[in-house]
């Protein structure tokens, strides 16, 4: 394996954020994020999963943060997917909400299109972007042994917080998910709101 | 500068947005809708969201409307063409939208690298599956937005109202 992955397991850091935490406002990037989440919380009603909106998963849950500022909101996405919506960490930081934890699932590397090396696989630092745009909480995750502390900032510290976990290139197993943005949206809310479809 | 050739209609509009329950204002800057985001900006209930890049709009309304608010995007012509792919999220989610976008290339144009927006972009929303409300006289700007922002928060549609800029005023050029 290069040294370019990391050594944490995609499913075990989202199931240690995610698991029991039925309240989390959930927000995931294209690909495997949105299958880690699925198996952390089941096809959950909180969970908002894109397949598409490449780069947009920190804007929709900044938008959730800011509507409900009581609820902690959390986009887990990949390294790719953070560098296409890197403009989000300076539009984040315009609002800081206290609420909000931007997960990225960093294995430098683009897996879905035949493992091409990402920006961040080159050796750029996203949660030195993070800081630098003024995340109060920015840190890579990359050691076994301070999973447990850091886990804990995701879930609790005073936002926005960004975490850039360093994974192994694995993929594991699909689950079964709705790719069906129009009924997750109508879950989500009647789930969160109590709203009715309509 | 950008002229700006009357905050009334831009009081209209905002009443409007204050009459339709609209909470959440996400933009990048224009100069043809500089008074309509500075009046949303000194109301304190209408949470103001700059953005980066227009294509972040599409994602936060969405984000809002999923977290039980009503948003709506202001943004110049060149910012629509960021945003096509992300819209992809509203139309695929039948997501309610509104943008108000104040086109470039539609009157007295003096920088040939804006004329493609006035000559293409009714053609491109429509193309995305957007209904799409052109205004070029003052006196339709609020009644179109009125109609419009219905049509998205009621038919959970996507609506594009177009601007002129005989309605924003064209930025003057000097040789």
């Amino acid at each position: 394996m290069s040294e370019r992955y990391g050594v944490l397991d995609r499913r075990d850091i989202t199931q240690r954020i995610l698991g029991g935490h039925d309240d989390y406002l959930v927000v995931t990037g294209l690909g495997g994020a949105g299958y880690d989440c699925t198996a952390a919380r089941g096809d959950h009603d909180l969970n908002f999963c894109l397949h598409g909106a490449m780069g947009g998963a920190p804007i929709v849950a900044l938008g959730m943060a800011l509507a409900q500022p009581d609820r902690r909101v959390i986009a887990v996405l990949g390294d790719g997917d953070m560098l296409m919506g890197l403009g989000s960490l300076a539009t984040i930081i315009t609002k800081r909400p206290k609420n909000l934890a931007v997960v990225v699932l960093d294995n430098g590397h683009y897996v879905e299109t035949g493992n091409q090396l990402t920006a961040s696989g080159f050796g750029v630092d996203l949660a030195g972007m993070a800081k630098a745009a003024g995340f109060p909480v920015a840190f890579d995750l990359a050691e076994p042994g301070e999973v447990e502390e850091k886990v804990r900032q995701i879930q609790e510290a005073p936002g926005p917080v960004f975490a850039c976990v360093k994974i192994t290139g694995d993929q594991p197993p699909t689950v079964p998910k709705t790719r069906d943005a129009s009924y997750m949206k109508l879950r989500f809310r009647k789930a969160l709101l109590g709203v009715v479809p309509t | 500068m950008a002229s700006s050739p009357g905050a009334g209609w831009s009081q209209e509009v905002y009443r409007v947005f204050k009459d339709n329950g609209v909470d959440v204002v996400t933009y990048v800057p224009e100069g043809g809708v500089k008074d309509l985001i500075g009046l949303c900006a000194a109301d304190d209930t209408m949470d103001m969201v700059p953005l980066t890049n227009e294509s972040e709009g599409p994602c936060l309304l969405a984000g809002s409307w999923l977290a039980g608010k009503k948003g709506v995007l202001l943004m110049q012509g060149s910012g629509a063409g960021n945003c096509i792919n992300n819209f992809g999220l509203n139309i695929a989610g039948r997501f309610p939208l509104l943008t108000v976008v104040a086109l470039r290339g539609s009157w007295s144009e003096g920088n040939y690298w804006m004329i493609y927006q006035g000559r293409t972009m009714h053609r491109i929303f429509e193309d995305i599956g957007f209904k799409v409300y052109e205004v070029d006289k003052i006196e339709d700007a609020a009644p179109t937005i009125e109609a419009a922002l219905k049509m998205a928060y009621f038919a959970d549609a996507q609506v594009a109202v177009i601007l002129s800029q005989r309605l924003t005023g064209a930025k003057e050029f000097k040789r």
